[in-house]
C-alpha cells in the first residue's frame, strides 16, 4: 500500500465515533427542549412559585461548568447514589448520565432563548386570547409559544451547535465518542496538530449543515409583523 | 459627576502602576536570589503524586522532579535555576518541537512513534501496566481475573487501550478524565481496580491520605520505558545520558525511589541501563 500522511487512520472508528456524538446530540437537544420549554412555561406563568423556581434553576445550572455536571452526575448520582438509569453496563450507564446532564444544562440555554421568543409576541395577542375565555396553559401553547417558536429558530440552532461542540465533555466520564477517540489517536501517533484538524473538520461537517438548514428554516418560518 | 470619574481614572491608573511595580521588583529578588546561572526549563506533570506533583504552595516534588533536578545539576545548573513547565502528555512532542522546554521528564514512555518526532536519554525507569485494588480484596490473583471485573483508567490512555484489545476485554471499562475520579470509585466500591503504569500507582498508594486503604496487584501487564525527551538531534541527549549513568552509580537513583515510591510497598525494577529498552 502507498504510503500518505493519513496512514495514522488505519484501524480507528471514527466514523462510529462520530455516530455515538450525533445520537448524544440528538437525544439531548430533544430532551433540553422538551425540559427548556417547560422550564419557559414556568418563567411566563403567572404563579409566583414557578416563576421563582424557573429562574433560580436557570440561573444557577446555567452558571455550572458542564464538566462539574457531566462529571457530578457519574460520581454523585452513578457512584454515591446509585443511580443507574436502568442499565447495568459502564458503557450504557455512561452514556445515558451524559444525557441527562447535557440536558439538564442545554435546558437553561433553551428556556432563555425560548423566553426571549415569548417577549417578541405582542401582549394584545394574549390578551385577545385571554379575552375570548381560554386559560393560561391555553393562551400559552396555542397562542403565545407557536409564535415564539417560529422567532427563535436562529437562537435555538446556535444552542444546537453549541450542544454538538459540548457533547465532547461527555468524554470526562468515558463515554466513547469523537473525543475520547481523539485522545486515544493523540496519545499512540504523536500527531496532535494533524489529529485535532481532523477532528475540528469533523465537528464542522455536523455543525456547518445543521446552522446553514436551520438559517434558512428560521426565515420560512419568521412572522412578519 | 465629572470628578468622580477623573478620581476613578486616577485610582486605576494608581493601581495599575503599582501591580506594575511590585512585578518589577519580584523579578528583581528572582535573579539577586538565583545563583546567577543560567536558566533551564523542565517539562514535567503537574498532577501526578510520586512523579511530577505541584503542591499547594507551589512547590514541586516527585521522581521525575527528583530526577530532572540531579540531571539539571549535572547539565550545569543550580535548583534555582530550574523553571518548571506543565506537559501534558499530549503537548510533549510539541513543547520540544518548538523547544518552548530543553527536556522533559513526565512519565515519558519511549515508543517509535514517538521517537520519530523527539529523541530520548535513558531510560531512567522501567514501569509496567499494573492493577491497584482496595487492601483487602483478594479476589484479583492472576491476570486473567480481570475479565469479570470493573476496571477504571484515563480517558485514552494506552493503559486503557490495552485494556480494551488486549489484557482484558470482556471486563467493563469506566474511563475518567484524571486518576483521582477512579480513586473515588475504587473506594466507593463501583470499581474494582484501577490499572496504569506501577509507577503512578504507587505514588498515588503512597500519598499520605491513600496509605494503607490500597494495594498494588503486582502484574507486569506491559513495559514502559521512561525517558527524557529533547529536541530530535539535540547534543542534550548524551550529556544527559552521562548524568543518569552518574545518578544510578553515586546512589541517588535507589534513594529517589525511596522517598517516592517506598510507602507503597513497590517492587521497582533495577535501574535501566541506558538505551537498553525492554519491549
Amino acid at each position: 500500500m502507498r504510503e500518505t500522511v493519513f496512514d495514522f487512520l488505519e484501524g480507528y472508528d471514527l466514523l462510529g465515533a462520530f455516530w455515538v456524538t450525533v445520537q448524544l446530540t440528538l437525544y439531548s437537544a430533544v430532551g433540553s427542549l422538551i425540559w427548556g420549554t417547560l422550564l419557559a412555561a414556568m418563567r411566563a406563568s403567572p404563579v409566583p412559585l414557578m416563576r421563582g423556581f424557573g429562574a433560580g434553576y436557570v440561573n444557577v445550572v446555567r452558571n455550572i461548568p458542564l464538566t462539574v455536571i457531566i462529571v457530578f452526575t457519574s460520581l454523585g448520582l452513578f457512584q454515591t447514589l446509585g443511580v443507574s438509569l436502568g442499565a447495568d453496563d459502564f458503557g450504557t450507564i455512561n452514556f445515558r448520565l451524559a444525557v441527562l446532564g447535557l440536558i439538564a444544562y442545554t435546558s437553561a440555554f433553551v428556556c432563555e432563548a425560548l423566553r426571549s421568543g415569548i417577549n417578541t409576541v405582542p401582549v394584545g395577542q394574549s390578551e385577545a386570547a385571554r379575552a375570548i375565555g381560554l386559560s393560561f396553559p391555553q393562551v400559552l401553547s396555542l397562542i403565545v409559544l407557536p409564535q415564539a417558536f417560529r422567532s427563535v429558530v436562529g437562537p435555538l440552532a446556535n444552542v444546537l451547535i453549541a450542544l454538538t461542540k459540548n457533547t465532547t465533555v461527555a468524554a470526562a466520564i468515558g463515554v466513547a465518542e469523537a473525543a475520547t477517540l481523539m485522545r486515544e489517536m493523540i496519545e499512540n501517533e504523536a500527531q496532535l496538530i494533524l489529529i485535532s484538524a481532523l477532528f475540528a473538520f469533523g465537528f464542522i461537517c455536523l455543525t456547518l449543515p445543521t446552522g446553514l438548514f436551520l438559517g434558512w428554516v428560521s426565515k420560512k418560518v419568521a412572522v412578519r409583523r | 459627576m465629572k470628578i468622580l470619574k477623573v478620581t476613578a481614572a486616577t485610582a486605576t491608573a494608581l493601581a495599575l502602576s503599582l501591580t506594575a511595580a511590585a512585578c518589577g521588583s519580584d523579578d528583581g529578588d528572582d535573579s539577586g536570589s538565583g545563583s546567577g546561572g543560567d536558566k533551564i526549563t523542565v517539562g514535567i506533570k503537574f498532577d501526578q503524586p510520586g512523579l511530577g506533583l505541584k503542591t499547594p504552595d507551589g512547590k514541586y516534588t516527585g521522581f521525575d522532579v527528583d530526577v530532572a533536578t540531579y540531571v539539571a545539576k549535572e547539565l550545569g545548573h543550580e535548583p534555582g535555576d530550574i523553571e518548571w513547565k506543565e506537559a501534558k502528555s499530549a503537548d510533549r512532542e510539541t513543547l520540544l518541537e518548538r523547544g518552548d522546554v530543553d527536556f522533559i521528564a513526565a512519565t515519558y514512555s519511549i515508543n517509535e512513534e514517538r521517537q520519530k518526532k523527539v529523541d530520548f536519554a535513558g531510560p531512567y525507569l522501567l514501569a509496567h501496566q499494573d492493577i491497584l485494588v482496595r487492601a483487602d480484596d483478594d479476589s484479583i490473583k492472576k491476570p486473567e481475573d480481570l475479565n469479570n471485573k470493573k476496571l477504571c483508567s484515563v480517558t485514552g490512555s494506552t493503559s486503557a487501550q490495552n485494556v480494551k484489545t488486549k489484557l482484558a476485554p470482556d471486563a467493563q471499562l469506566q474511563e475518567y478524565g484524571g486518576y483521582s475520579e477512579c480513586l473515588t470509585g475504587l473506594e466507593n466500591k463501583v470499581i474494582d481496580a484501577l490499572t496504569t503504569d506501577d509507577s503512578i500507582l504507587a505514588g498515588y498508594a503512597a500519598q499520605p491520605e491513600h496509605q494503607g486503604k490500597f494495594k498494588l496487584g503486582g502484574f507486569k501487564l506491559s513495559n514502559e520505558n521512561y525517558g527524557i525527551g529533547v529536541q530530535k538531534g539535540s547534543e542534550l541527549k548524551d550529556r544527559i545520558n552521562t548524568a543518569l549513568e552518574k545518578m544510578v552509580e553515586d546512589g541517588s537513583w535507589d534513594e529517589y525511589v525511596e522517598k517516592n515510591f517506598g510507602p507503597a510497598d513497590y517492587k521497582n525494577e533495577p535501574a535501566p541501563k541506558i538505551g537498553n529498552i525492554v519491549n
